[in-house]
């Protein structure tokens, strides 16, 4: 672990989230479900000096281990971010999301003639990774962009 | 690339080898085509949404090599009500060698060329593509001017959601010209079509005066506003009639200025043109048949 995150203070069970861009760190929480309505114990920091980002945010959240169905949203969010995992104060796994050059299924394209839009097809949004920061996908289909702010907005909506 | 079981989905497919490719196809075709070529083929046309005139210059190109046509034809709306579009696609896959498919769903062709295993032909998706379209305006051009690149090119109308007119900056833009995007602010490129311009190289300049540029232009491409394609029927009443091409506007081209629309025509091209030598929209017409003849027999014959 990095100097930085020592910062923060030490957790015995659950999930330690590095290398969040600074000032995402709020956004990655109702991502993942944790807003106040959630018993976890939660620490934040944010704006940490970090050799990768300059600064950034980190996520510690105790007695919880993610799901890993939500690793593709969150690499949109925080695509240089480390998952650890910690059990008994030590990191038992650690991993790292992966924004790959196409993001399938996640998003939907906000153009409602899209044919990826069209109810009962057998289709898969699609979006190409034009550029990681500030995020901006494309949709292979209708060609249409999408920005960070449109992303946050689909990703977090009724969370 | 090779054209045998190609799939046209968007202009951008085609590098000008393979273009010129299919114009030789059409220069010999348009002296005597072989009318038995695709005897035993059958064409699937699948037309959702309302275009007799696209539909009829495939089925006569198919029809003139000897292959059979069959259609659906059925507004999409009403298709949906009854199965889904994959379902219609797979169907007709299996009763065609190839298919022809227009609908008003940006990403129809790009979706049937998956799902279907024969080659399909995208004869117009939503405000998106049309690349015959397209080559069949480089064909017109390249005939009427004897080439495809230094040409002042100036493209009018509807750039946003107008396909034809998209389909067409992006065949230009293959070639060194200068392209001129004419158009009312509400209608000018989407950012999309801006930046795949750039990337290709091309050189264009973006107005709304039509009477500006006029007297620098080669070729003028009109396109007409539709309707259909608006989101907001507000914003059509805004931008209807923007344009109107006569000879009064016309009056500072060049001689030699060509003028082109993909019709159909509503009030943006004046009848006065039609007489005069400027008028090659009924020659893209005509020229459309043979580009087609020439598309349906090297994807489904080769080269
Ligand atoms: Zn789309």
């Amino acid at each position: 672990m990095e100097e930085a995150e020592m910062k923060v203070a030490k957790i015995r069970n659950g999930t330690v989230i590095d290398h969040i861009p600074s000032g995402k760190a709020l956004v990655v929480l109702r991502l993942l479900g944790l807003t106040g309505k959630v018993e976890n114990t939660l620490t934040i920091a944010m704006n940490v000096k970090s050799k990768k980002l300059g600064i950034k945010d980190i996520i510690k959240v105790e007695n919880l281990e993610l799901d890993p169905s939500l690793l593709g949203s969150l690499a949109l969010i925080a695509p240089m971010a480390t998952i650890n995992v910690i059990r008994d104060y030590r990191v038992y796994g650690k991993s790292k999301v992966i924004l790959k050059d196409y993001v399938e299924g996640i998003l939907k394209c906000p153009n409602p003639t899209c044919i990826s839009r069209q109810q009962n097809e057998p289709i898969v949004s699609k979006f190409k990774v034009i550029q990681k920061t500030p995020l901006k996908l494309q949709c292979t289909y209708c060609y249409r962009y999408v920005n960070e702010n449109e992303v946050i907005e689909q990703l977090v909506e009724g969370k | 690339m090779a054209w045998k079981n190609r799939d046209v989905v968007s202009i951008d497919d085609f590098s000008k080898e393979d273009l010129e490719a299919l114009f030789k196809k059409t220069d010999e075709y348009e002296h005597s085509y072989p009318s038995g070529i695709l005897k035993g083929k059958i064409i699937g046309n699948i037309f959702l949404e309302y275009s007799t005139r696209t539909r009829v210059s495939f089925e006569v190109a198919a029809k003139r090599l000897g292959a059979e046509v069959i259609n659906l034809v059925a507004e999409y709306s009403s298709i949906k009500k009854g199965e889904s579009l994959y379902d219609t696609l797979k169907m007709m896959d299996i009763y065609s060698d190839l298919l022809v498919i227009r609908s008003p769903i940006e990403g129809t062709a790009r979706f049937a060329s998956d799902v279907c295993k024969h080659p399909v032909i995208n004869a117009g998706d939503g405000y998106l593509n049309h690349p015959t379209q397209a080559m069949i305006d480089l064909y017109t051009i390249r005939k009427l001017k004897g080439r495809l690149d230094d040409l002042r090119i100036g493209v009018c109308g509807d750039l946003r959601y107008g396909r034809a007119a998209v389909s067409f900056m992006f065949g230009v833009a293959k070639y060194s010209n200068k392209i001129y995007a004419i158009s009312p602010a509400q209608l000018s490129m989407r950012e999309d079509v801006k930046n795949k311009l750039t990337e290709i190289g091309a050189y264009f300049v973006e107005t709304n005066s039509l009477e500006e540029v006029l007297p620098e232009l080669d070729v003028l491409y009109v396109t007409r506003i539709q309707k259909e394609r608006f989101p907001d029927i507000a914003e059509y009443e805004k931008v209807k009639g923007s344009y109107k091409v006569d000879l009064k506007t016309l009056q500072n081209s060049k001689r030699d200025l060509i003028v082109m629309h993909p019709l159909p025509r509503v009030d943006e091209l004046s009848y006065e043109i039609d007489n005069t030598p400027m008028q090659a929209y009924f020659k893209q017409a005509e020229l459309g048949v043979y580009i087609r003849m020439a598309l349906l027999s090297l994807i489904l014959v080769g080269e």
